[in-house]
């Protein structure tokens, strides 16, 4: 399904499409093998669609939907909005790179669901904590990214722009900035991953709705067709944001040479 | 001024990289004029400083002691004035060739029709009219380093430091790049100073080679080419050229022996 929306027109990506629709009709066997299997309570297929049909019509999962996704665009955009900055610092500025890596390198180790505690302590149970982690989680991953872009530009191309006459402001804004471009793109799509991860934990953890939450419900229920209805919805959802940010990193970066 | 006054001046450079605590000479008490509108080759084995020798001339690289002057004045920074030609093209990759060729255009504040039409000659120049809205990637390295000169002539320099511009390139490019070199040179009469490791290509561009050694990198020989340009493919078979090409082999494969000494 994966390799329909990246819509490559080469000839070699092309002869993995019956292999991925081959892949997913064998997950679908086992998964009905399992049902099957008499698992307590382990639904099939069906009962799985039919309670995704329910949770639409009720409005239940687009609502759930919309919660996560408006925590986790929130946390995102805070956190790559400071990150790109701060990581252009860092690279630019060695001092500041020397002020900032070892917290950043510190905070790195720590998982941001680990912050969630403390967070909920300091800042309630309401919307705050959740966004401040989802925006930890892309502020981290993007920023050591940036950082990472500008560190690696290459110093012929500063050198060239240089005798051509380029002071220091052109030579950010002309070239560092484009340079490390491909590389900020890549730090938001990890920072994006992350966020999403984050979103459904912390939503696990406290909230009163989401997708994290409806299973959380569910979990206590016994509702195991919600639990998979949110998991796919998850899922999906992920890899949706995943191939559209991809989609827009090569639009945005068709320039580069690739090997 | 007096009328003397060489293009570029270089006086008792001296340059050291520090390796692990220990200082590396790159160039030792180096000494050297070159006259407007000549063409000189520096030729030498690998860590004899020639590369070091040009990023100072460009300004690029300040040097540890002494200095070096272009047009009596001393250098500090780089300017637009002396065009620098990279051996790995440095192309920036997301401009197309028209854009990289008007980049030195636009921050010398060139306005955009203006800046359009001097690309588009010196696109011309390079043989790249075809290729104007191309982007770097799908060119070829000698179509990459033509676009890299037309980016520097852009500007209008009226000192050319190259860098071993061909030396990434074929043997055939290499020679037609050559060619075409010489022939803007004669018109234009820029000075050069370009560096290479090809003793056959120092012999067939240059007024003069400079021949330097290695550890730490000084001057070793200078080799006054009194062959006469147009410098044509029959010049490269002739005896003259061979029997320079001789001495130019022979003082670079048989360096002075290293001077020992820690830190100039």
């Amino acid at each position: 399904m994966a390799e329909h929306t990246a819509g490559s027109r080469a000839g070699k990506r092309r002869s993995t499409v019956p292999l991925t629709i081959g892949s997913g009709l064998l997950g679908l066997a086992v998964w009905v093998l399992l049902a099957n299997s008499g698992i307590q309570g382990f639904p099939g297929p069906l009962e799985v669609a039919e309670r995704a049909v329910t949770s639409i019509g009720d409005g239940t999962l687009f609502g759930d939907l919309f919660a996560s996704l408006r925590r986790v665009l929130t946390g995102f955009v805070l956190g790559v909005a400071l990150a790109v900055p701060v990581g252009f610092l860092m690279g630019w500025y060695p001092p500041v790179r020397g002020l900032i890596e070892p917290w950043l390198q510190f905070f790195r180790m720590v998982p941001p669901l680990a912050i969630i505690p403390l967070a909920i302590v300091l800042m309630g149970i309401g919307e705050t904590p959740k966004i401040f982690v989802i925006f930890l989680a892309s502020f981290l991953s993007s920023v050591v990214s940036t950082f990472q872009g500008v560190v690696s530009v290459d110093s012929t191309l500063i050198n060239a722009a240089r005798v051509l006459g380029a002071k220091d402001g052109r030579v950010f804004t002309g070239v560092v900035v484009p340079a490390s471009t491909p590389f900020i793109l890549v730090g938001m799509r990890i920072g994006l991953g992350a966020s999403w991860a984050t979103v459904v934990a912390a939503e696990l953890i406290a909230a009163q709705e989401g997708l994290g939450y409806r299973m959380q419900q569910a979990q206590l229920y016994y509702d195991l067709p919600t639990i998979f209805v949110q998991l796919i919805v998850i899922g999906l959802v992920g890899l949706l944001m995943d191939r559209l940010l991809l989609l827009a990193e090569r639009r945005l970066t068709s320039w580069q040479e690739r090997r | 001024m007096s009328p003397v006054t060489p293009k570029i001046e270089f006086r008792d450079v001296s340059h050291g990289f520090d390796l692990g605590g220990e200082t590396f000479a790159a160039l030792d008490h180096v000494s050297l004029d070159i006259a407007d509108g000549e063409f000189v080759t520096v030729v030498g084995p690998s860590g004899c400083g020639k590369s070091t020798l040009m990023n100072i001339a460009a300004g690029l690289l300040e040097p540890r002691d002494g200095q070096v002057l272009v047009d009596g004045r001393a250098v500090h920074g780089p300017s637009p004035q002396r065009g620098v030609i990279f051996q790995q093209y440095a192309l920036f990759p997301w401009m197309t060739v028209r854009k990289n060729v008007e980049f030195g255009l636009k921050i010398a504040g060139v306005g955009a029709e203006e800046r359009r039409r001097t690309a588009e000659r010196f696109i011309d120049m390079v043989g790249l009219s075809d290729f104007a809205d191309a982007l770097p990637k799908t060119l070829s390295g000698g179509m990459k380093q033509r676009c890299a000169i037309a980016r520097a002539y852009a500007v209008d320099p009226t000192i050319l430091l190259m860098d071993e511009p061909f030396g990434a390139l074929d043997a055939l490019t290499r020679v037609q790049l050559q060619d075409r070199l010489l022939d803007t040179w004669s018109r234009e009469r820029r000075t050069v100073l370009f560096i290479t490791h090809d003793v056959d290509e120092a012999v067939y561009l240059a007024n003069r080679v400079i021949v330097m050694a290695a550890r730490p990198g000084r001057v070793h020989r200078v080799i006054d080419v009194d062959l006469p340009y147009p410098r044509t493919e029959d010049m490269r078979l002739s005896p003259e050229f061979a029997e320079l090409r001789r001495e130019v082999w022979h003082s670079v494969y048989h360096q002075p022996s290293p001077i020992e000494r820690t830190s100039p």
